[in-house]
């Protein structure tokens, strides 16, 4: 049963402010999108259309704390699809976005934060990583970028992440 | 001659030299020159789900490089290819722009970004790899997988057809091969749901490895990174988890090409291929 008096009226424009949230309002709940997506054709637990549906209905709770959204794999087949245009991977990236923002970010990505921060790359590159490209005859590759701790430290990302 | 920047990213250099290896010596076969890109980081792909702008800002970073080399970027990995796809365009749009002054950074040439795979289809063309083929691979059945990020989003990429894709069905056609056409060509191996939900991406990968079985092919020809973690790396578990037996090998697509242009298989890093191709080799051999 949706309990509408505890939905709120402000979250579908809190996402269609966000980059990629902006085609949000424009959907008429025709489905395409949950048909052509390769998740919910093994696991009908990930629904894009009931994603965008509660976002739209301004059911927030249910949204940025179910699981089920991170199951999106970004993959564009709804996007292609769609008729009214929307962007729908962008889209629910935008709620992922919004979903970190009120403190829902899964551990994974947080770690792959730190290793950014610290080397620039998510996979380190050993001493045994440059012997084995110069015996391969490839060239030598940074093993560290400081540049990018500091794109991180001039966002808001490391701030909503300390929330 | 073609000359292009390119772009590692984080996991070919360290976890897939045989990828870089053989379209390294791929490029050196057909006349392409690959210029390092000093101070490239990762493409910014991993935090777009936490927040879009930052991931935009690593990509941008990475373009602006290029920018300042005065070289169009290529790509080996899907994922990089969408991701600094997306800040090449978005590098056009006023507000965007300003945020990535503000951090430092300038665009003062037009660069374009592109997948290794598209250059070789765009800028070489199969007429001009079929003629430099000096081994066919005529006695193999090979399983094309596209991956998600090569041709979509089409908005970005304009690139191919992203209902019936055909140019690495082309690309592997020209080495001699038979390429299998099949249903659900343009499904997604599972990769980007691997660490939320490891059965689901098993099962998802599983779908195309049953296909490939069905199909009776020697190897599925991958084209990035991740794809290969699911059919390669993760084909025990998917044979554990459906109790099947498959031991298909994966190879990266310029592996493939590189044994038609004449490559040996040291040249194209066969050895570092984690299911084992030796059947296939044999055949070829035969």
């Amino acid at each position: 049963m949706i309990d509408l008096r505890k939905s709120d009226p402000q979250f579908k424009w809190e996402i269609v402010k966000k980059e990629g949230g902006e085609g949000l309002l424009k959907c008429f709940g025709c489905s395409d999108c949950a048909a052509s997506c390769p998740v919910r054709y093994f696991d009908e637990r990930y629904n894009p259309r009931k994603i965008i549906r509660f976002t739209l209905l301004g059911m927030k709770d249910v949204v940025l704390k179910s699981p089920f959204l991170w199951f999106c794999a970004h993959c564009h087949a709804c996007t292609e699809r769609c008729p009214q245009g929307i962007r729908v991977a962008e889209l629910i990236n935008a709620i992922k976005n919004y979903a970190v923002e009120q403190g829902y970010c899964p551990e994974g990505y947080k770690m792959q934060i730190d290793l950014l921060m610290k080397m620039g790359r998510l996979y380190e590159v050993e001493d045994f990583d440059l012997k084995k490209r110069q015996r391969l005859g490839l060239p030598p590759i940074d093993k560290t970028i400081p540049e990018v701790a500091k794109i991180l430290e001039s966002t808001n990302i490391l701030k909503v992440l300390k929330k | 001659m073609n000359k292009y920047a390119i772009f590692l990213g984080c996991t070919v250099p360290v976890r897939a030299q045989h990828y870089e290896l053989s379209a390294r010596n791929v490029a050196k076969e057909l006349g392409i020159d690959l210029v390092e890109m000093p101070g490239a980081s990762c493409c910014g792909f991993p935090l777009k789900a936490v927040e879009a702008e930052t991931a935009l800002l690593i990509a941008a970073r990475n373009i602006a490089l290029a920018s300042k080399m005065k070289l169009d970027v290529i790509t080996l990995c899907n994922s990089c290819t969408a991701m600094l796809s997306d800040a090449q365009a978005q590098l056009g749009n006023e507000e965007f722009h300003s945020k990535f002054k503000k951090v430092g950074l300038s665009y003062p040439n037009e660069v374009r970004v592109r997948h290794f795979v598209r250059m070789l289809y765009e800028d070489i063309g199969i007429e001009k790899i079929g003629k430099a083929v000096k081994k066919p691979l005529s006695s193999l059945k090979i399983m094309p997988h596209y991956g998600c990020h090569y041709m979509r989003p089409s908005n970005l990429y304009g690139f191919d057809n992203v209902e019936t894709p055909h140019t690495l069905d082309e690309l592997v056609s020209v080495t001699g091969a038979e390429s299998v056409n099949y249903a659900d060509k343009k499904m997604c191996c599972g990769g980007s749901v691997l660490g939320v939900d490891e059965e689901l991406a098993i099962t998802m990968a599983n779908h195309k490895l049953s296909i490939a079985k069905d199909n009776g092919v020697d190897a599925i020809a991958s084209i990035c990174p991740f794809c290969t973690v699911m059919y390669e790396d993760n084909q025990r578990k998917a044979e554990a988890q459906f109790a099947k037996q498959y031991g298909i090998p994966v190879l990266y697509y310029p592996q493939l090409l590189g044994l038609s242009l004449g490559l040996d298989g040291n040249a194209v890093g066969l050895k570092f291929n984690r299911i084992k191709s030796d059947s296939m080799m044999e055949k070829l051999a035969r």
